[in-house]
């Protein structure tokens, strides 16, 4: 194409992602979005306006060169932009499915003040979906490389985005990596937490499989602070550092009244039934119940892939319940609107109050009040207060609690020299290094539930501080 | 991958694999289990780990078999592979010398097993044993066919009480029974001073329930429906003293007169229905290629 006028740019109307309809892909796990043609791709990427000082730049928390990638893009060279990516994000068909691009981005893209912002995410990930594909028929090599027998050992804790991101540049810094995943397969929240139809797992498979090309060795079931020790890593294996990346992992409750019924499930439990298990699958030998009417508590991401999964599972009717409102809630705005079209009903500004049972100790319902928002605070955050005398009943025989997680204590309690702040989380420096000389930390058990790009950034970033730690003291 | 070294029947459904498994071998302490996957099929199920050989590297478990998952484990034989084996899992058993209340006369710690439990009781008598402690074994069971280890009790115990409910082995009766004849005859000759107790959740309740009176500290092992055994899903939930825990992680042994163990008995019961009907069709299937086997041998 050659080169467009800045009016002919604007002239583009913004290209749709291609999705399944809510009630055909309600039934099943298949991936919601099928991804952009080459056509819609080019286009989408033509309406960047090739800013100067792109703040979508300043606004990606790992800095990807957007303009650049999607200029590529634009003249189809599809493969250079996605190589472009992977310079600074290792994943990119993973962010360019579940990073909030909303927020970050796409959030002041200058194209958004003429009608709407570019869609880097839907670009990003056709880029990396290109690359793949081209990969796997062999028209492009993907890069292969084998650790020399005399490298440095260093060993990486968790198999999620951060130890994933950390191991694959420690790989290509040359040194021998060996990842400890407590589960029987690697990919952490994006295989157990993140469903099917927002994420497939092969994809998740795919970059695992590319860091074992690159020699990276990964050691499922070794649930590092049980199998085995920190310490016993590095003194007796010699490995001469880590990255600790466990997640964060531990969900939480409300504390009311039933919650340990029959039919009251953690969102982390359901999911990983349901995923990393196969309990989607009505042959799996993994067990889930499917409620007719699903009370899902919540209004994040996790809250948002939990009640999306109980209507896949047949249910009749399946409620959001979340204390603020809409505008308040931390999901990404995509699932949103996916679950509105998907059928599930919200009730929104309401706040279970205890967990009703019938006579057979399974979940008979919910009994709520009604919020209100108060005035922002300094901060801008709205706090919610009961509306006196507003308590309800939803009746639903399954509750699905989805209101976060806090810090799994159990790799940490075993390593007590590790620094750990008042909620639990390990304390780092700038470099990412932990109390631990040699031990490093990053993603949610560093920062508290936060998103895959910053726990990769992490991963990224910190393997750096390795590699410098390492030159000066291995 | 983790191969089997060797294998038996010790018992009517009760199977015993030892798996090799060395860096679980290295460090398991009593009282931890792990999750085990036999195939990459299965569902996680959790083991408690009955014997260690820090040696040769293996684990034990003893396995009963209730649904399908441990079904299809029984047909896994030495030289087969189990999927995957995490652990250990759990904190370890408290095992202390328990010191003397009446002078001169030695304490009696006593440990009781109902039916498989015996598996996780076993490794405690030992360590206990180990730890300078006299053990008493109550073991008990349906029936003679069902009841587990008596022998190997019998090397660490100063005395092995069998019961059955139908009489063929031992007391005929309840494991409670002879506890609390036990606890009387022993009061001013050295006294129980502990139980630990682990089998069927309606033996543990009714085990706390004779010991309460008399002040006896009960330690019940836990045997809730499990995920991840790392504190990861909730799933294992349990009532202690009014507050919930997740028995995987905060367990699996915990203070018996703290336990709610009807709510433990209705959340077990949450996947009955499904794990029968998996059972059956698993076994219905399995019949059939048998017929067929048979069928096909006999056309030869
Ligand atoms: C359901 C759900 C949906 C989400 N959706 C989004 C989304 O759309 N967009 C987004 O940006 N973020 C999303 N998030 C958040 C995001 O997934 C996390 O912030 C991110 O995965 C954190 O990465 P991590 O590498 O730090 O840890 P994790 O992904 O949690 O991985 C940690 C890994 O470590 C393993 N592990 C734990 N303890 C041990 C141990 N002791 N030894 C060995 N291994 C151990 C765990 O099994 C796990 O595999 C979602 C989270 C959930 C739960
Ligand atoms: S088994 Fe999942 S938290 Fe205990």
């Amino acid at each position: 194409m050659a080169e467009l006028t800045k009016k002919e740019r604007v002239a583009i109307p913004a290209q749709q992602m291609p999705e399944r309809p809510g009630n055909e892909r309600n039934k099943d796990f298949k991936e919601v979005n099928l991804g952009l043609s080459q056509e819609q791709a080019v286009l989408e990427a033509s309406r960047c306006l090739q800013c100067k000082n792109p703040p979508c730049v300043s606004d990606c928390p790992v800095s990807v060169n957007i303009p650049e990638f999607i200029r590529l893009i634009s003249e189809r060279k599809f493969i250079e932009a996605a190589l472009l990516i992977r310079r600074d994000n290792s994943l990119p068909a993973i962010t360019g499915r579940v990073c909030p691009q909303e927020k970050q981005c796409q959030s002041r893209c200058l194209r958004g003040k003429i009608d709407s912002s570019v869609a880097i995410g839907w670009l990003e990930r056709f880029a990396a979906d290109y690359l793949a594909a081209a990969q796997a028929a062999g028209e492009v090599s993907a890069e292969t490389m084998a650790a020399k027998s005399d490298a440095i050992k260093v060993a990486v804790v968790g198999s999620g985005p951060a130890g994933l991101a950390c191991a694959g540049e420690l790989a290509r810094m040359g040194y021998a990596v060996t990842v400890f995943e407590a589960f029987h397969k690697a990919g952490g929240v994006l295989v157990y937490g993140i469903p099917e139809f927002r994420l497939p797992n092969d994809i998740v498979e795919r970059e695992v499989q590319q860091l074992k090309s690159n020699g990276v060795v990964f050691e499922t079931n070794v649930i590092v602070g049980r199998t085995v020790k920190i310490h016993e890593l590095m003194e007796e294996e010699h490995f001469k550092a880590v990255f600790i990346a466990n997640g964060a992992g531990l969900p939480s409750f409300m504390g009311i009244t039933g919650e340990n019924l029959k039919g009251v499930y953690s969102a982390n439990e359901y999911l990983t039934r349901s995923n990393l298990m196969g309990a989607f699958d009505r042959n799996s030998d993994t067990p889930i119940t499917a409620g007719k009417k699903v009370c899902v508590v919540g209004g994040g991401n996790t809250a948002m892939d939990a009640v999306r999964t109980s209507i896949r599972l047949g249910s009749e009717q399946s409620h959001l319940v979340y204390r603020r409102d809409l505008a308040q809630m931390p999901a990404r705005i995509e699932e949103v609107h996916h679950a509105e079209q998907e059928g599930v009903i919200f009730d929104l500004l309401t706040s279970p109050i205890e967990i009703l049972a019938d006579e057979n100790g399974w979940v008979s319902g919910i009994k709520c009040v009604k919020m209100q928002l108060k005035e922002a605070d300094a901060s801008g955050r709205q706090g919610v207060t009961q509306i006196p005398n507003s308590e309800f009943i939803i009746e639903c025989d399954q509750v699905i609690m989805a209101i976060g997680i806090k810090a799994n204590p159990l790799l940490t309690a075993a390593t007590p020299e590790l620094n750990l702040n008042a909620k639990g989380y390990i304390q780092t420096d700038a470099t990412g290094m932990t109390s631990i000389p040699g031990v490093f930390a990053g993603g949610d058990i560093v920062r508290g539930a936060a998103t895959v790009i910053l726990a990769m950034g992490d991963g990224k970033k910190t393997a750096e501080s390795m590699n410098n730690w390492l030159s000066a003291n291995a | 991958m983790y191969k089997i070294v060797d294998r038996a029947t010790v018992g009517l459904n009760l199977e015993l694999y030892e798996v090799e498994a060395p860096r679980i071998a290295k460090s398991r302490q009593c009282g931890q289990f792990a999750i085990v996957r036999p195939f990459d099929h299965s569902e996680r199920i959790p083991l408690t780990i009955a014997a260690v050989d820090k040696d040769k590297g293996t684990i034990t478990f003893i396995a009963q078999i209730v649904g399908k998952t441990t079904r299809e484990m029984s047909t896994l034989n030495v030289g087969d592979y189990m999927c995957d084996v995490a652990g250990p899992l759990g904190h370890p058993s408290e095992i202390i010398k328990y010191p003397q209340v009446e002078s001169g006369k030695d304490p009696v710690v006593v440990v009781v097993g109902g039916g498989l439990g015996t598996a996780v009781v076993y490794p405690q008598a030992v360590a206990l044993k180990e730890s300078g402690n006299t053990i008493v074994s109550i073991v008990g069971a349906r029936s003679k066919e069902l009841l587990l280890m008596t022998d190997k009790l019998g090397e660490v115990s100063r005395e092995v009480i069998c019961t059955t409910n139908d009489g063929s082995a031992g007391r005929q009766g309840f494991v409670t029974e002879a506890l609390k004849d036990l606890i009387e005859e022993l009061k001013g000759k050295g006294s129980v001073v502990a139980v630990y107790t682990a089998g069927p959740v309606i033996m543990m309740k009714a085990v706390c329930d004779v010991t309460r009176p008399y002040g006896i500290k009960t330690i019940v092992s836990l045997n809730p429906i499990m995920v991840d055994g790392t504190g990861m899903c909730g799933g294992c939930r349990v009532t202690i003293n009014g507050e919930t825990k997740f028995a995987c992680v905060d367990g699996p042994e915990f203070d018996g007169h703290s336990v709610d163990f009807d709510e433990l008995m209705a959340r077990l019961s949450t996947y009955r229905d499904k794990e029968q009907e998996k059972l059956k069709s698993y076994e219905h299937k399995h019949e059939c290629r048998m017929f067929k086997q048979l069928d096909e041998n006999g056309n030869k």
